[in-house]
């Protein structure tokens, strides 16, 4: 197998707050390779967009620390990178796209300003040459008369049409690797389905790779090829898109599909959801940190947390029990 | 009462420096001990000063000078507030600590104490400076820089906590992922989101500025004769103060109106700029 585009092992990321350290990832290691989507998925506060952030070292530090690990970009390792070489990797081979695209765009600047930044930064356009460009992007994402909106401001446009231009900031120098931080979580559903269909589209013309982290396993099943699942700053489970949803072989895993809401259920039934809350992130965990809210757990789960290991073919799980069977592994 | 305020400042503008077409800078120094202490009269409208000077044509000189250092002061201290307060916002950290440190100790150092120690303090020997064929006193420059340096702390504080909420923007997050740079950051998406308070203020600080001008040439350690400026005018009248009211009247009068003007243009701006402080 060729060398992954990008091989990250053993990221941990710590919080010095005056409360005590936050543990928010844990050491966690996954690769990307070029062209393939992976999406990360898990509760609120598990570390997903934190981890993806250490990545491109846009943790304030301090009270952020970036404790251990390697991030080996094409042989590079981003976390030993200085700020300045850092610069030249962001937005020009890896992008990224925030989660709230009303708060994501700054409200003084035009349309234009901002998406030719980059342009002007990375590919040392003149303002020109980074305006037709500009036009080409606004276009490519499927904004309407885009010559005219690039001197408009942010409050000119709809939630979808300022995510669509995060899309277009975020391709604008066709970077190898778009981290997509629940890009659709703001959007209402039909919006969602239209910027994730333009993704896709985008994805498949400039073949990059993408990391996708939400929390909507539906996206998920639509476009990864494979799924990290994540809780309390762990990776507890890593498996191709498929072979998650037909056996999923982590409890937390479980209990997320089984929470997802499904058209055929029958009114009156209730959603289900996972009992107990994340765990305190600020207290190290003794153990599997899923322990208290799994429905599997044995004595072993509370002394000794699980490494992750092979359950199939590229299929990895961090449990003691086997779910199907309830065997101790 | 903004409109008011505006019109009224543009009017004091075109009085100070329309008036110089009407009135040489010859004739405002001229004088005429023969003609001293003259009331209003047609041939001097608003009277002569101890030594025979025309005042209309000194307030107009005056006048030029009084609102050019109100304005260029607060040039200088809208640059230095907006540095000190970006770049103590912007990093924090250690650099935050010194700067902001720095600037309350200049803070609880009475402002007119500070501003009277440094004109004295650089008082000495200042060269007279000729721009565009006239002659200014170059205490002019002195007074402007001292103004300027002892009013940026509280634009600065104004800076920096604007700067402390916007930097941790999600914009300026998404600014970051593509690669800008700090300074890029600093000057051109952080710093144009700070403008509203920023321009308030610096539109308020003019009338400081003219005012803080108008105290020391009043105590006699601002702007030298013979350049005049409204506040050394009022300097001059003092011993003159019932015997000859037209000397203080009318220099200051234009100082309470250009200060009203620049106040109520302030906070009409404010008004417009800041949708918080909106009244109902």
């Amino acid at each position: 197998m060729a060398e992954p585009l990008l091989q990250v092992t053993d990221l941990k990321t710590l919080f010095h707050t005056p409360e005590g350290t936050v543990h928010a990832v844990n050491g966690i290691s996954f690769h990307l390779r070029e062209g393939e989507t992976v999406a990360v998925v898990g509760e609120s506060g598990c570390g997903k967009s934190v981890s993806m952030m250490s990545l491109l070292r846009l943790i304030p530090t301090p009270p952020g620390e970036i404790s251990s690990g390697t991030a080996l970009y094409r042989g590079d390792d981003l976390l030993r990178k200085s700020e300045q070489e850092m610069e030249d990797v962001r937005g020009r081979e890896i992008s990224m796209i925030f989660q709230d695209p009303m708060t994501s765009l700054n409200p003084v600047l035009t349309i234009g300003r901002q998406l030719t930044e980059a342009l002007r930064v990375h590919l040392g356009l003149s303002q020109e040459e980074a305006e037709k460009r500009a036009v080409q992007l606004l276009e490519q994402v499927g904004i309407p008369d885009p010559a005219r909106r690039l001197g408009d401001y942010p409050h000119q446009f709809s939630g979808g049409m300022r995510q669509r231009v995060m899309i277009a900031m975020a391709l604008s120098c066709a970077p190898s690797v778009l981290i997509a931080d629940e890009p659709t979580t703001a959007l209402d559903v039909t919006i969602q389905a239209q910027i994730v269909e333009l993704v896709a589209r985008l994805r498949e013309t400039l073949h990059m790779a993408i990391i996708w982290i939400t929390h909507d396993l539906g996206v998920v099943a639509g476009m990864a090829d494979r799924v990290l699942v994540m809780y309390a700053g762990y990776i507890v489970e890593e498996a191709e898109v498929q072979d998650l949803y037909d056996s999923p072989s982590h409890p937390y895993t479980l209990a997320l599909l089984a929470a997802l809401p499904r058209v055929d259920r029958r009114r009156d039934q209730r959603l289900k959801s996972i009992p107990g809350a994340p765990p305190n992130l600020l207290v190290k965990p003794h153990g599997c940190p899923f322990a208290p809210r799994c429905e599997f757990v044995i004595e072993k789960c509370r002394e000794e947390n699980p490494p992750l290991m092979n359950v199939g073919k590229d299929h990895t799980s961090a449990c003691w029990v086997a779910v199907t069977t309830g065997l101790h592994r | 009462m903004a409109l008011f305020g505006g019109v009224l400042l543009i009017l004091l503008l075109v009085f100070s420096f329309g008036g110089a077409f009407i009135y040489s800078e010859k004739y405002a120094n001229f004088n005429d001990t023969s003609q001293r202490l003259q009331a209003p009269s047609a041939e001097h409208p608003f009277g002569t000063d101890p030594i025979g000077r025309d005042i209309l044509a000194r307030t107009i000189y005056g006048g030029q000078i009084s609102l050019f250092i109100g304005f260029v002061a607060v040039l200088i201290e809208t640059v230095l507030g907006i540095l000190v307060g970006a770049l103590a916002g912007y990093y924090g950290g250690a650099l935050d600590a010194i700067l902001m440190r720095f600037t309350e100790a200049l803070l609880i150092i009475p402002t007119i104490f500070l501003l009277l120690v440094m004109a004295k303090f650089f008082a000495g020997n200042i060269p007279e400076i000729h721009i565009g064929g006239r002659t200014f006193s170059g205490s002019v420059i002195v007074i402007i820089v001292i103004i300027g340096a002892t009013s940026w702390m509280y634009l600065a504080r104004i800076v920096r906590a604007e700067f402390l909420s916007l930097k941790e923007s999600e914009f300026i997050l998404a600014a970051r992922a593509t690669g800008t740079s700090n300074s890029e950051i600093i000057f051109f998406h952080i710093l144009p989101n700070t403008f509203a308070p920023v321009i308030v203020s610096s539109t308020l600080s003019v009338a400081n500025a003219i005012l803080a001008e108008a105290y020391i040439s009043f105590l006699g350690l601002g702007v030298q004769q013979p350049t005049a400026t409204w506040g050394n005018m009022l300097d001059t009248s003092v011993k003159y103060l019932d015997s000859a009211p037209w000397l203080w009247f009318f220099p200051g009068m234009l100082i309470l109106l250009t200060v009203l003007s620049i106040n109520f243009l302030g906070d009409g701006l404010r008004d417009a700029l800041d949708p918080r402080s909106r009244a109902v």
